[in-house]
């Protein structure tokens, strides 16, 4: 059917026409996908536009309407005020600490595990890994429970006696936050395909030469794996930042809380006092979008990867 | 999952009876491959493994935390949940947006990726401008949208008054009706760059040559699309698909922050009335329960888009 009726077409107008008007259609195809994409393009950055316009605005100015979105009277008052009331220093700490250590665990534990995983003949090795594999479908949520229980009773921390009796254990502490997080399935998986692709006959040479297992994963495989790294570094740096719903659960003394959880409970505290909220929030994302920007060329690869495989 | 297929399991096991002896001789010779996965099976053992079981175990007892004492009450919790309407409201509030949600999100993606990828000039800017609401922390995209909705003074208000489209302002978040609609539109600002960043990266794995036979046997346009491109993207559909249903079912962070679960409980999904039954009301043993049906569901949920999918998938 479709043949046949372009056969037709074509008997009908002759090419050099037929040009003229394939050329005027494509380019008005080209002035609707560039019309379409920065309309969506600015309804998405808008909201985040505005946060960071009122961030510079006095109070008075935020709730003008028509809403103003560039700033009549420009003011650094609501970062001084941020800065000064809310505590975020601290927080900014507490996040970037838990945040290092998570990225840091997980990196090494992580690759160990691709590692052995990719490389490695051992007996009961693919068995483990379609068991861990199928973990990744259990939701999140069922954890919740349990694991704030789990965290309650560890051994010898939080004045628990020897058998995990008595104290709050990890609760209320950075260890609760970070050894939780410090190993990945997701993270493992991602780095496993990438180190599939090394070639064994790299690795054996080492073997040959007498090189142990470990010197191997450290000195050979590491290195070659520099981008499937950086893709599970800035992801997991990225969410552990962002994480609110754990620290929410698990801390409660004020010096320890993170910049999500801070901000949080500020919003929820304080309902009306929007040039703080929206300070504050600016400073909660930049971490985030600077890492996110200077990496981003990784970061959506690995994202697409882990996609893909 | 999409994953495990890339994998080859039982296939050794079921070839050749296992020999014990060279089993264990290979373990010994071996034994650095488990110390090099300890660290990660210790950790799994104990916050995964345990911890699914201990809360199965939960499950079938009453429990406040507070006190030690777990009492044992078979299936009580289970059925109590089949009476309880405050759960099937939250499921059925759960259901409204995951089903309105997913879908939404993935062809607002899917479109987003379609226009990116016709070879468009600033292609990196237009990625990292949808991709910017995605690594924004969900306390802070709460924040914005709160404001957006805001009814005095809100963006959306002001907007939406501007060009017609209401005729008075409206309470997006505290009125009934429009809260779940509000947090759904929400959700498709959140995901809309995820998506993309999929969908991209498998438009780019469509071989050039299948859109010139295409266009050989008289194709058009929206003919390519329709039987060369979305039947070619269902593993990255499919993909997508299972893990937002995943994602949605446990939201919480921005219900938590916008509405709190109201207004008249019109937006408290499974996971924040989970929430609110073990933190708030310390049931441990009753929100566990409801995690495992919430478990069975996504289950469920996901073996059936694999058949429903599977069928589709043609090479």
């Amino acid at each position: 059917m479709a043949v046949t009726a372009k056969e037709h077409e074509l008997q009908k107008v002759s090419p050099s026409t037929r040009l003229g008007v394939n050329t005027l259609l494509l380019f008005l195809g080209k002035l609707v996908v560039y019309a379409l994409l920065i309309a969506g393009a600015i309804l998405f950055t808008a909201p985040w536009a505005w946060m960071l316009s009122a961030s510079f605005q006095p109070l008075g100015d935020i709730f003008n309407w028509p809403p103003t979105w560039w700033p009549e009277h420009f003011t650094l008052e609501n970062y001084r005020r941020v800065l000064r009331a809310a505590g975020i220093g601290r927080w900014y700490v507490n996040s970037a600490f838990i945040a290092f250590s998570v990225v840091v665990l997980q990196i090494f534990f992580n690759s160990l595990a691709a590692y052995t995983f990719a490389k490695r003949r051992f007996p009961g090795r693919d068995a483990i890994f379609v068991f861990m594999l199928g973990t990744l479908m259990i939701p999140g949520v069922v954890f919740l429970i349990p694991n704030y229980v789990i965290l309650q009773h560890i051994p010898l921390f939080g004045e628990n006696n020897i058998l995990g009796q008595g104290g709050i254990g990890w609760l209320d502490s950075f260890w609760g936050l970070i050894v939780p997080s410090a190993v990945s399935v997701w993270g493992i998986f991602f780095i496993r395909q990438y180190m599939k692709s090394i070639p064994d006959e790299l690795l054996d040479a080492a073997r040959i030469d007498g090189a142990t297992e470990f010197r191997i994963y450290w000195q050979i495989a590491l290195p070659l794996s520099g981008p499937a790294l950086a893709a599970t570094a800035i992801s997991t740096f990225t969410w552990n930042w962002n994480d609110f719903f754990w620290p929410m659960l698990v801390i409660s003394n004020p010096d320890l809380r993170t910049v999500q959880l801070g901000l949080a409970l500020f919003v929820v505290q304080n309902r009306t006092v929007w040039d703080v909220v929206m300070s504050g929030s600016v400073l909660a994302t930049l971490p985030v979008l600077i890492v996110f920007l200077i990496f981003q060329r990784y970061f959506i690869r690995g994202i697409a990867l882990t996609g893909m495989k | 999952m999409a994953v495990t297929a890339t994998t080859k399991p039982k296939k050794t096991l079921s070839l050749k009876r296992i020999d014990w002896r060279e089993t264990l001789h290979l373990v010994k010779k071996q034994w650095s491959a488990y110390l090099f996965l300890s660290p990660w099976f210790i950790l799994f053992m104990i916050f995964t493994v345990f911890s699914v079981s201990f809360s199965l175990y939960l499950s079938f007892h009453e429990w406040n935390i507070i006190e030690p004492d777990k009492q044992f009450i078979g299936l009580e919790n289970y059925i109590r949940l089949f009476k309880d309407e405050r759960f099937y409201q939250a499921l059925w509030n759960t259901l409204l947006f995951t089903g309105f949600g997913v879908p939404l999100g993935l062809a607002s993606g899917l479109i987003v990726a379609l226009l990116l990828n016709t070879k468009v000039r600033g292609q990196g800017i237009f990625r990292t401008l949808f991709y910017i609401p995605v690594i924004t922390p969900l306390v802070v995209s709460s924040v914005i949208w709160k404001w957006i909705y805001q009814g005095d003074y809100g963006l959306l208000n002001y907007y939406m008054l501007k060009f017609g489209l209401i005729k008075e302002k409206l309470l997006w978040l505290a009125d009934p009706d429009l809260a779940m609609p509000s947090l759904i539109i929400m959700g498709i600002w959140m995901g809309t760059g995820g998506t993309m960043v999929l969908y991209l990266a498998g438009l780019q794995g469509i071989p050039e040559e299948l859109y010139d036979s295409a266009k050989v046997d008289g194709a058009n346009g929206l003919q390519r699309l329709m039987f060369v491109t979305i039947p070619l993207l269902a593993p990255t559909t499919f993909y997508i698909l299972i893990t937002s249903v995943i994602g949605s079912f446990q939201s919480f962070a921005h219900i938590y922050i916008m509405t709190n679960g109201g207004p008249l409980r019109r937006t408290t999904v499974i996971g924040f009335y989970l929430y609110e039954t073990g933190f708030k009301h310390y049931e441990m043993g009753y929100a566990s329960a409801m995690a495992y049906i919430l478990f069975a569901i996504v289950f469920i949920l996901t073996i059936v888009q694999m058949k429903f999918v599977k069928g589709d998938i043609q090479y």
